[in-house]
């Protein structure tokens, strides 16, 4: 069918894989080796020092930190986002009115920049001109946080007791619709003959979500578990732009991503955040093998 | 009878509910836009003591000077002249690449695509510092088209795999018929492949645009010069900086500034936004 193949397979592939190769291949490769040496960055001589990055990162209680901090956003944030749009879904698959007007809604964050995201909840949150601030202020909600030993309404961001809670509630926020739409495509991918052979036999609403739609969306909710995680794992863009760096000694919101950057581009020590790097890469793909591990089950086929 | 009248109150109830979470969950969304939009307008005193009023009249002067002084409008041209290019030769390496190893038996065909594959599971994070050394060595460190060769080859992993999957549901009796025709390679991939794959390629172009708009770590180590800023980077600089002046008036305004395209794009084109950037969950 196709003569002189050669002439079309090399050319077309050429330009992808030479950019592939200079740009992702290589740089993920010299990280590797990267964190195997002492390297400020400045000079080309670079020793060799085998697992010391390691060593020292295993002592570094700041590494520590900030690994303690992705673990708590992946305990939570994960099965919040879920929970809500799997809800929310469900909700708008009812064929009420307006859902359309409720799904662009609720999708409207995921167009939005997150540096802009992250900028314009740094003023939501602000103690003087905040607008969360002001409300809370409005219905009277200081007893409320003083029941949790909060002094009247918290900074937010400024308190290192709500600072990691302010950054997910954005998180939460912004990525609720993205999850919401993948669900309902798959929601109404489901014949609708199963529920309508349930609701045949006295099924309530209830149940049909219980019994149909859940275990038909497994897959879906896998997928967005897998994601949600990585996510919090990565976490970059909202703490860099939400908060000072290094603002504070106890660094109550360092993330591992944060840490490296900082590492890197603001202590020159290249070496070792790279070593930081390759641990942040093994933890995500260990993460991501264990979800699909641990939630696998007979996937329903129809 | 009984019955029907308890379900269909029952469903009432529950119908409301329903309203009432969908309503609390679309005001949650909309307000905190709303509020930026609205302070945008406002004097920073207005801002200060009514922040519930809207806007006394309209002042446009917040406007202008994030336009001008706080070079938001700089940013903006410096995003386009970096995503258009990035996004232009994405879609045509990739839709290459993707037609010769869906359509082409060769060996090395496999193993191409699941190096392409494997690049996905890869932290961006990971690749930073010797992406920056190597920029540097080859003098587009702090260059555009430095960013613009980056974010070509880090969309290529998933485009790459989203066109090679596309380009294998193309009909072949259409490509056979180019080939009666007369056509060679290279008129039959321009003039009859590339025409089929629009609606991929519309969907990888929204997909692959809101990536690199959202980009921030990559410009943020790559470009170090203030005047070649993309807007992401543009607006946390000057966020970062607002923090001693307090020109809030002016901050709300570069905010709306940089939300406003992309509002405005989404309420357009919003079936295929939602489609572009969900189906590389679904597929994946």
């Amino acid at each position: 069918m196709y003569k002189h193949k050669y002439r079309v397979i090399i050319p077309f592939l050429a330009p992808s894989i030479i950019l592939y190769m200079v740009f992702v291949i290589y740089p993920y490769g010299r990280s590797m080796y990267n964190s195997l040496t002492l390297w400020k960055g400045v000079s080309k001589y670079q020793p060799f020092i085998g697992l010391q990055n390691y060593i020292r990162m295993v002592k570094d209680e700041f590494f520590w930190n900030a690994l303690k901090h992705n673990i708590e956003y992946l305990l939570a944030m994960p099965i919040v986002i879920i929970l809500i749009s799997l809800f929310l879904a469900f909700m708008i698959s009812q064929r009420i009115k307006f859902n359309k007007f409720f799904r662009v809604t609720f999708f409207f964050p995921q167009v939005i920049s997150i540096i802009s995201i992250g900028v314009l909840f740094s003023y939501v949150y602000h103690p003087t001109i905040g607008i969360l601030t002001s409300i809370l202020h409005g219905i009277h909600a200081e007893p409320f946080f003083r029941l949790f030993g909060f002094e009247g309404i918290p900074v937010w961001i400024g308190d290192s007791r709500t600072v990691m809670f302010s950054i997910g509630a954005v998180v939460v926020w912004q990525s609720v619709g993205f999850y919401m739409v993948l669900f309902l495509a798959a929601m109404e991918s489901i014949p609708q003959t199963f529920y309508e052979a349930a609701v045949i036999d006295g099924a309530t609403r209830w149940h049909q979500f219980w019994h149909i739609t859940i275990p038909l969306l497994w897959d879906t909710m896998q997928m967005a578990m897998v994601f949600a995680g990585l996510a919090a794992f990565d976490m970059f863009n909202l703490t860099r732009v939400m908060v000072v760096s290094g603002s504070t000694q106890t660094r109550p919101s360092d993330v591992l991503a944060t840490y490296l950057y900082e590492q890197a581009f603001e202590a020159s020590r290249f070496g070792y955040a790279t070593a930081i790097a390759v641990s942040l890469f093994l933890l995500m793909l260990t993460l991501s093998a264990l979800t699909l591990r641990l939630t696998r089950r007979e996937s329903v086929e129809y | 009878m009984n019955r029907t009248l308890i379900n269909s109150i029952t469903g009432k109830v529950i119908t409301t509910i329903i309203y009432i979470f969908l309503g609390f969950w679309s005001l949650v969304v909309i307000f905190p836009m709303l509020w930026v939009i609205f302070s945008s307008f406002k004097t920073d005193k207005e801002i200060f003591f009514s922040p519930w009023q809207p806007p006394a009249k309209l002042i446009l002067d917040n406007f202008v000077r994030a336009f001008s002084k706080a070079m938001i409008g700089q940013y903006f041209l410096n995003s386009m002249i970096v995503i258009i290019p990035a996004i232009f030769f994405t879609l045509l390496f990739s839709a290459m690449t993707g037609y010769v190893l869906a359509r082409y038996k060769f060996p090395g065909n496999r193993i191409i695509f699941y190096a392409f594959l494997g690049g996905m599971i890869f932290p961006v994070a990971l690749a930073l510092v010797p992406l920056f050394f190597l920029l540097q060595s080859l003098k587009i460190l702090d260059s555009h088209l430095g960013l613009i060769l980056v974010y070509i080859a880090y969309s290529l992993p998933f485009t790459v795999f989203f066109m090679t999957g596309y380009m294998k549901t193309l009909p072949s009796e259409l490509l056979e018929a180019g080939i009666m025709d007369g056509a060679n390679n290279f008129q039959l991939f321009f003039w009859i492949v590339i025409p089929l794959a629009q609606n991929g390629l519309v969907s990888m172009g929204i997909f692959n645009f809101l990536g690199m708009w959202n980009q921030y770590i990559l410009p943020l180590v790559l470009l170090t010069s203030r005047s070649k800023y993309v807007l992401s980077q543009g607006l946390a600089f000057l966020e970062h900086q607002q923090r001693y002046q307090s020109d809030w008036s002016g901050l709300f305004a570069a905010i709306v500034i940089v939300m406003l395209p992309t509002m405005i794009v989404y309420v357009i084109f919003q079936n295929q936004i939602q489609r572009g950037l969900t189906v590389g969950a679904l597929k994946g």
